[in-house]
């Protein structure tokens, strides 16, 4: 207990005194709205008190930053210490001309990789497939083989940088590769730093880049936690995203119940796969996402922090604290930007990084202002990568951990999120775990409802977006928006061609025959991926070959 | 027209960001419209077939994918095939404003960027649907 009872009494009542008083005065000079939000459509109060926090216990809620249960920062120093890995997604068209980019974010001062793929590589197609009509090189790098990844990291040193990869239902293939490119510049496994998303949940939730039905994906998954535990360890196996959820329209509260929901049934998929919880807890990250309300999105990622950790220790029983610390890395919020007057988006993107901040993220990557027209240009990129670097050395926000704690509303809204992602854990539970809350349709509904009621505020000027339902000008059509040159579909196809007649065909074949038997039992396939990758089976065959085992996840449709 | 409006949402492409297209094919449903929303990953040929054996009044596809001047004309195209041209085509998402002339040119009627008030859309196919 932080207060003492009588004292809590005395304020209650001052409180309420104080707050009939204002009642009357509102008659006569009412607020400027009926009813006071966060950016999610929570009611909040005029103010706050001891009173809102009266039952928080310091030592059992909040601890010290790097102790149980973590609400407070995963390590004691933070910042001190170092700052978060500033870490930019990007990556399109051929991994020549996305190898170019890496290389001026580093120069930039940038101290990660994040790897954007294109959509048929993200959904285990071929540059060359039907399906990969107009999309090859757009919204990320185009991946067919280990060629093509050998070019995308030429003269990036795998042993000095960490990457992140987007992507999820092939994950497997593309770390296989990864993996098999730091070998040809002499940098084994277990050197190599960095995440994978490998998310199908969220996949089939709100980002649509599932390929195969819910079963095998679990197992693809827990085999990649069970050969990086034991081959690449200081590899982060799977990034439990939120920032999609969010995307989609979730609430932030939404965000972090839906998505530690998925996280219970990717540990739970683990210890029924015999994974002891210790071995591979450690290397689970988490990935969410930073909108407006910057207040709101703090204590966002406290309650995360602080459930999670209540959640591994008391659910799951794990003992390596380790286990029990959420890390995350942060997005700024796509969704919170305008197509109208973006540079007003540079704002926004400050704001969201304060937050992510001041929640205590390890790592962010910034929006970049014109991202609501197009993929961001270099101008644009240095732009938000600076934004972060200001906040970093010259906000000051840095210095001391976890400074808003302690605020009575900060505090408050910490355990208000809290119990309301708990609440929706418990209903998932009741459903039967996330999964089956997915296929009956129930989170994506829930999302949904989300976004309209929304949609409909904007709309109706119940929220104010600035320069799209207020203050808006006359604009020209922006300029010196990035375009992906549209011959790299052909120059992809070029590339597939070269290696399928150059390479061992008779090894390739072996390889997958290999990794086809390997699918239809039981044992880790990560090994024959690995094999595979290397004799330059592409992606599409690869996953070809999975796709004719495990078949294809079939979406529930709803409105 | 006393008729009520049949809408197809489609997604074409691999795209997975249905967030627009499901609140577009909401605010369509609630203006009284009867609305059919196909999921994700359409090929045109699909979105055609679709559009014709569900007799729609139009097609709207959302794309955010970078995708939209392959795959949108494709869909024109395979209805003109079919003498299904009457029905009407309109488009949505990250849509750069140099690339819509040429789309509208290719028989998009209208392309709805990010920001449009649901309320514009239901009024352009409220005023552009064909009798049929």
């Amino acid at each position: 207990m932080m207060f003492n009872k009588d004292q809590i009494s005395v304020l209650k009542d001052a409180v309420d005194r104080e707050n009939s008083k204002t009642q009357e005065k509102l008659q006569k000079r009412p607020e400027r709205k009926n009813v006071f939000t966060t950016g999610s459509g929570a009611p909040v109060n005029r103010y706050y008190t001891p009173v809102d926090i009266a039952d928080m216990d310091y030592m059992n809620d909040l601890g010290l930053p790097g102790q149980y249960p973590y609400t407070r920062g995963v390590q004691p120093t933070m910042y001190r210490g170092r700052f978060w890995t500033m870490r930019m997604y990007a990556g399109f068209a051929t991994a020549e001309e996305s190898n170019k980019r890496y290389k001026f974010l580093v120069e930039q001062g940038s101290s990660g990789l994040s790897v954007a793929f294109d959509l048929p590589t993200q959904i285990g197609y071929d540059s060359d497939h039907p399906l990969s009509e107009g999309e090859v090189g757009k919204v990320g790098v185009a991946i067919d083989s280990l060629a093509d990844m050998e070019i995308l990291f030429d003269g990036i040193p795998l042993d000095k940088v960490s990457t992140s990869m987007t992507i999820n239902a092939p994950a497997s293939v593309l770390l296989a590769m990864y993996i098999a490119v730091a070998e040809k510049q002499g940098v084994s496994a277990d050197k190599l730093r960095g995440t994978i998303q490998n998310d199908i949940l969220k996949e089939y939730i709100a980002r649509g880049t599932y390929i195969f039905p819910t079963e095998p994906s679990m197992r693809l998954i827990t085999d990649i936690f069970e050969y990086c535990s034991q081959n690449v360890p200081l590899w982060n196996t799977i990034s439990i995203s939120g920032y999609h959820i969010r995307e989609a329209g979730s609430t932030a509260a939404q965000e972090i119940g839906f998505t530690l929901a998925d996280g219970i049934a990717y540990v739970e998929a683990a210890i029924k796969a015999g994974l002891d919880v210790d071995a591979f807890a450690p290397r689970l990250s988490f990935f969410f996402n930073a909108h407006n309300d910057l207040l709101e999105e703090v204590s966002k990622y406290r309650a995360a922090r602080r459930l999670w950790a209540r959640i591994m220790k008391e659910r799951f029983g794990a003992k390596d604290p380790k286990s029990m610390q959420l890390k995350f890395h942060t997005q700024t919020g796509g969704s919170t930007l305008t197509a109208q007057q973006p540079d007003n988006n540079i704002v926004r993107v400050a704001i969201q990084t304060l937050a992510a901040v001041l929640g205590g993220t390890q790592s962010l990557h910034t929006n970049s202002k014109d991202e609501a027209l197009a993929l961001p240009t270099e101008d644009s990129v240095r732009i938000a990568l600076r934004t972060q670097q200001i906040v970093a050395h010259e906000s000051g926000v840095t210095e001391v951990v976890d400074p808003l704690a302690g605020s009575y509303y900060i505090e408050a809204k910490t355990k208000e999120i809290e119990d309301e992602a708990y609440a929706y854990i418990n209903k998932i539970d009741e459903i039967g775990g996330a999964p089956k809350a997915i296929d009956m349709g129930y989170i994506q509904q829930e999302i949904m409802d989300a976004a309209y009621d929304y949609q409909k505020k904007v709309e109706n000027n119940d929220v104010i977006v600035v320069g799209l339902n207020k203050y808006q000008v006359e604009e020209e059509a922006p300029k010196g928006l990035l375009r992906v040159d549209p011959a790299v579909g052909e120059m992809q196809k070029d590339k597939l061609k070269t290696l399928r007649q150059e390479r061992d065909n008779a090894k390739v074949e072996a390889q997958l025959k290999a990794l086809k038997s390997a699918c239809e039992g039981t044992e880790n396939v990560m090994p024959l991926i690995l094999d595979a990758v290397k004799a330059y089976a592409t992606l599409g065959e690869v996953c070809g070959v999975m796709r004719e085992v495990f078949g294809e996840y079939q979406q529930s449709v709803s409105l | 027209m006393n008729k009520t409006i049949r809408v197809l949402v489609a997604k074409p492409g691999l795209d997975g960001h249905d967030r627009g297209a499901k609140v577009i094919a909401r605010a369509l449903r609630d203006a009284g419209m009867e609305v059919i929303y196909t999921g994700l990953r359409q090929t045109p040929e699909q979105i055609v077939s679709a559009a014709i054996q569900e007799d729609v009044d139009c097609i709207a596809m959302s794309i955010l994918s970078g995708a939209h001047n392959t795959l949108l004309p494709k869909v024109v195209e395979l209805l003109k095939a079919q003498n299904a041209d009457d029905i009407l085509v309109i488009g949505g998402g990250v849509i750069p404003t140099d690339d819509i002339p040429g789309l509208k040119e290719k028989g998009i009627k209208e392309i709805f960027t990010p920001g449009t008030p649901t309320q514009v859309t239901i009024d352009f196919i409220k005023a552009n649907v064909m009798e049929r």
